[in-house]
């Protein structure tokens, strides 16, 4: 993997490939460069699930609350729809070799198992029933006017980094 | 139709546009679903403090800042543009529970019981906000992701890692809200 250099000091190359692809992160390194403002297509496609999220409800405490006491269908409806059409669209993209709007190969990194989804999902489950929110939904929050879930958010992001400052530590 | 955009949307539509985002994220860029990185390139871009994991360049996920901004402005136009006049309809046995812990208002999505300042500034808004909050960064971190990057992205793509993950939240959730929430919403 290369840093393309304009003279500007690149910070070090995080080479712990492992955990780079559990995290979602830029694995799939694109040799275009684009202008910025090119971004501008996340954010449409990101308006889009605001508003879903708001809605059909998904965003709301209490609709995570009758979840998990198995009082509603509602949130299995949607994560299981959710689940199948994106299994349905991974399987098309796959079978057809279908690339991205730029021509370039659609990469998929298989995610390796480590005892962090056992210990980290089950702590990310506890926060979930308390805040009603995931990290999706807590922007969204955020933009329904609850201004409170702020705290939230900025408490996820200390939670985030004393993860990382702990993490040599944690059993993986 | 406005009628209708205003009413709550039922969970086939909202499922099929979320599932709708992992080929469009992909189709649009080769980008992978998941929103809890967010967290992590914020402590990579306002304080690395010097530790490996937050040492990268995150100025390559400056997309997903785009990505989870739209979820916030899109909030923002279906709270104005689309609000629902009515309370939010829940389980009879839901809201007998709540009411024993004083949580009467479902005018809006969040009960203002709990998601207000001054619940902030009590015990059990204290806990519930910036302990939930917590625990939901560091888990997520932890798994390697969350409901996007696993229960949607990890499971459309048959990751078994993604599935193990994805039973752990649920596992999580079913403990809090019936064993400890409780004894938190009677503090």
């Amino acid at each position: 993997m290369q840093t393309t250099t304009q003279g500007i000091k690149q910070p070090p190359e995080n080479t712990d490939f492992e955990v780079r692809s559990l995290d979602t992160i830029c694995v799939n390194e694109s040799k275009r460069q684009h202008p910025w403002w090119y971004n501008f297509k996340y954010m449409a496609v990101g308006i889009v699930f605001g508003v879903v999220f708001v809605k059909a409800e998904v965003i709301s405490w209490f609709r995570i609350q009758e979840m998990f006491r198995l009082q509603s269908f509602h949130m299995y409806g949607v994560i299981g729809t959710a689940v199948v059409v994106g299994m349905i669209s991974v399987w098309l993209i796959r079978k057809f070799n279908i690339k991205t709007i730029h021509g370039e190969k659609i990469e998929f990194h298989p995610k390796k198992f480590n005892k962090g989804q056992i210990y980290g999902g089950l702590i990310f489950g506890l926060g979930w029933a308390l805040t009603g929110a995931c990290p999706g939904p807590l922007f969204a929050q955020i933009g329904t006017g609850a201004l409170v879930a702020v705290v939230i958010l900025l408490s996820a992001i200390a939670g985030t980094w004393t993860y990382g400052y702990f993490r040599e530590k944690l059993p993986h | 139709m406005l009628h209708i955009l205003q009413q709550p949307w039922p969970w086939y539509v909202a499922g099929v546009l979320i599932g709708l985002i992992v080929p469009a994220l992909l189709l649009l860029g080769n980008k992978h679903f998941g929103i809890s990185a967010n967290l992590r390139h914020a402590c990579a871009a306002c304080f690395p403090a010097g530790i490996s994991f937050f040492r990268y360049d995150w100025k390559k996920e400056i997309w997903n800042f785009f990505f989870v901004g739209g979820i916030l402005a899109g909030a923002v136009i279906a709270a104005q543009l689309l609000p629902d006049p009515n309370p939010v309809v829940l389980h009879p046995a839901l809201t007998k529970e709540l009411m024993a812990y004083g949580i009467t208002d479902h005018s809006s999505l969040l009960p203002k019981e709990l998601f207000s300042w001054s619940s902030l500034f009590s015990l059990r808004g204290l806990i519930m906000l910036a302990g939930g909050g917590f625990l939901v960064g560091f888990g997520a971190r932890y798994a390697g992701g969350c409901t996007s990057g696993h229960a949607i992205m990890g499971l459309s793509d048959l990751q078994w890692p993604s599935l193990v993950a994805t039973v752990m939240f649920m596992a999580g959730g079913f403990i809090m809200a019936n064993l400890i929430l409780p004894f938190i919403l009677h503090l």
